[in-house]
């Protein structure tokens, strides 16, 4: 990399009143031929360009973004990253990105914050507590760190937790040590950086306004600025990847919900941790500017309005007041939607399509910043072999004809 | 906030009183044993989730607790109208393209 990040550097540039650095990456005019093209320009198809790059030699890739890099969900997530999923398939591919998390920042000489503080799971009913049992089995049989904690064990963790005075008192937690959270901005402009200095194109402002598909072969995407012709077309584009289907003469077995999160105004340092809760429906934690950075829940129907119901924050607001009455008087900033698109199963697609050259990832619903590395890592493999990496093959499309579907719904813990 | 007209109460009354009930107008196969897996799969799994008008259903959960359908706008929000199961639609992606 040219312009490598260091200490040293940090000096240097310090030295000069820090007026020479340079830009993070170029502003390239497009070419007239790829070949990749990953439309999405948010941290998974950020990290599918690097990959592509780095692991498998293709460089003449172009990312095109309809808005600026990281401006989606990847900017609008609660930033948090663990592995404790039910089942083998997800278990195995959330944990496949928890290890590239854990060298993250040396590979991308960028430091994406990534903080292994923890996540609990918190149970309020024995059912609740034997779902969290058996999940932690199953996280321990496949090699994820995972334990279940005592309400004694909990307020040792987090002291300020209300584990008894409340409506639904804590019984006890899951407890993911290596889990934590990462800077999610950092995250796309780390993967940006490095995938272009690998010579991958990053054309913002690019939408994608139709595909052209000849003889069932992708041939390339039209777009706000003219045609561009590529060999193979990755589509990482979350919420909208319904949008894009249908510009293929797909559809995909997703549907679109708004999700929200609020933030705090900065506070002194007050929870060293992730607390989530499934069964009254709220998830916290403090970032390291000190606001309090509060997960809800999606709306119960189809929308496409980057905001989100009142209901909604009012059901999340009052979950996390109950567990940490001392946040009752703290007042909130800032309040925000993303669209997720969600899968009848709750898992996500990475897949081939029955187009030739035109694959998708989409479909991570709620949770896929946490599968940021893995997911690109994954999707880049599927894309340069044009067939399924071993841990993305169980997440084809053809599982919703099949039958064989990774329920994840609640199961994981997952808080919506 | 979505403000939900109930055609069997005839009142508008609030989102929270509502549950949301997925795509509207899907008839249920006729015999499903006999359908291929694709088609199966397209019934229970593929849905329009268009950017635009949506037709779906929602149950009055904590009013009269029957169901309904509401033609709806995903980008703004817009309720166009609500109307009794059964019934057919007087806004669909045809009308609201001629006008």
């Amino acid at each position: 990399m040219a312009n490598r990040y260091s200490g040293f550097g940090l000096f240097r540039h310090a030295l000069r009143y820090h007026e020479n650095w340079q830009r993070a990456w170029r502003n390239p005019t497009p070419k007239t031929h790829y070949d990749v093209i990953i439309i999405g320009g948010g941290g998974h198809g950020l990290a599918t360009a690097y990959y592509l790059a780095s692991q498998h030699g293709i460089t003449n890739i172009a990312v095109l973004e309809k808005g600026y890099l990281g401006g989606g969900n990847t900017g609008r997530n609660t930033t948090i990253v663990r592995s404790n999923y039910l089942w083998d398939e997800s278990g195995q591919l959330y944990e496949h990105a928890m290890k590239l998390w854990e060298g993250l920042s040396e590979e991308l000489n960028y430091n994406v914050m990534f903080s292994q503080r923890g996540v609990l799971n918190l149970g309020h009913t024995l059912q609740d507590m034997r779902n969290i049992e058996r999940r932690v089995q199953s996280n321990r049989l496949n090699g994820i760190d995972s334990h279940v904690v005592t309400p004694d064990e909990i307020k040792k963790i987090v002291p300020i937790i209300n584990i008894d005075n409340l409506r639904y008192p804590i019984m006890g937690s899951s407890w993911q040590p290596r889990a934590g959270v990462a800077r999610h901005d950092a995250v796309a402009w780390g993967y940006a950086r490095a995938a272009d200095a690998l010579g991958v194109d990053l054309l913002q402002e690019t939408a994608v306004t139709g595909m052209r598909i000849e003889g069932g072969t992708i041939r390339g995407v039209e777009t706000n600025r003219g045609f561009i012709g590529a060999d193979r077309v990755g589509c990482v584009v979350a919420g909208n990847s319904g949008v894009l289907a249908g510009m293929a003469g797909l559809r995909l077995p997703l549907e679109s919900h708004p999700l929200q999160a609020f933030v705090s105004e900065p506070l002194k340092p007050v929870l060293d941790t992730v607390v989530m809760s499934n069964h009254v429906h709220g998830y916290v934690n403090q970032s390291d500017k000190g606001d309090l950075v509060i997960g809800a829940g999606i709306d119960g129907y189809n929308g496409y309005g980057q905001r989100g119901s009142m209901p909604v924050i009012e059901h999340t607001a009052a979950a996390i007041c109950e567990m940490f009455p001392m946040f009752r008087r703290v007042r909130m900033n800032r309040q925000w939607g993303g669209i997720v698109d969600t899968c009848p199963d709750a898992c996500p697609i990475i897949s081939k399509t029955p187009v030739d050259g035109l694959y998708f990832n989409c479909g991570w619903g709620t949770g896929g910043f946490k599968a940021t590395p893995g997911s690109g890592h994954v999707f880049a493999s599927t894309i340069a072999n044009d067939s399924p990496h071993p841990l993305a093959a169980p997440f084809a499309l053809d599982r919703f004809y099949s039958g064989a579907l990774i329920d994840e719904h609640g199961a994981a813990g997952v808080a919506h | 906030m979505l403000n939900i007209y109930c055609p069997h109460c005839g009142e508008h009354r609030s989102e929270e009183e509502f549950h949301y009930a997925g795509e509207a107008h899907i008839p249920r196969p006729e015999n499903p044993a006999e359908l291929s897996d694709e088609a199966w799969g397209d019934y229970l799994f593929f849905r329009r989730n268009p950017r635009g008008l949506h037709h779906e259903q929602w149950y009055h959960a904590t009013g009269c607790r029957r169901f309904f359908n509401v033609a709806r706008d995903t980008v703004t929000y817009e309720i166009h109208e609500s109307y009794p199961m059964g019934a057919r639609p007087s806004v669909s992606r045809d009308s609201e393209e001629a006008a």
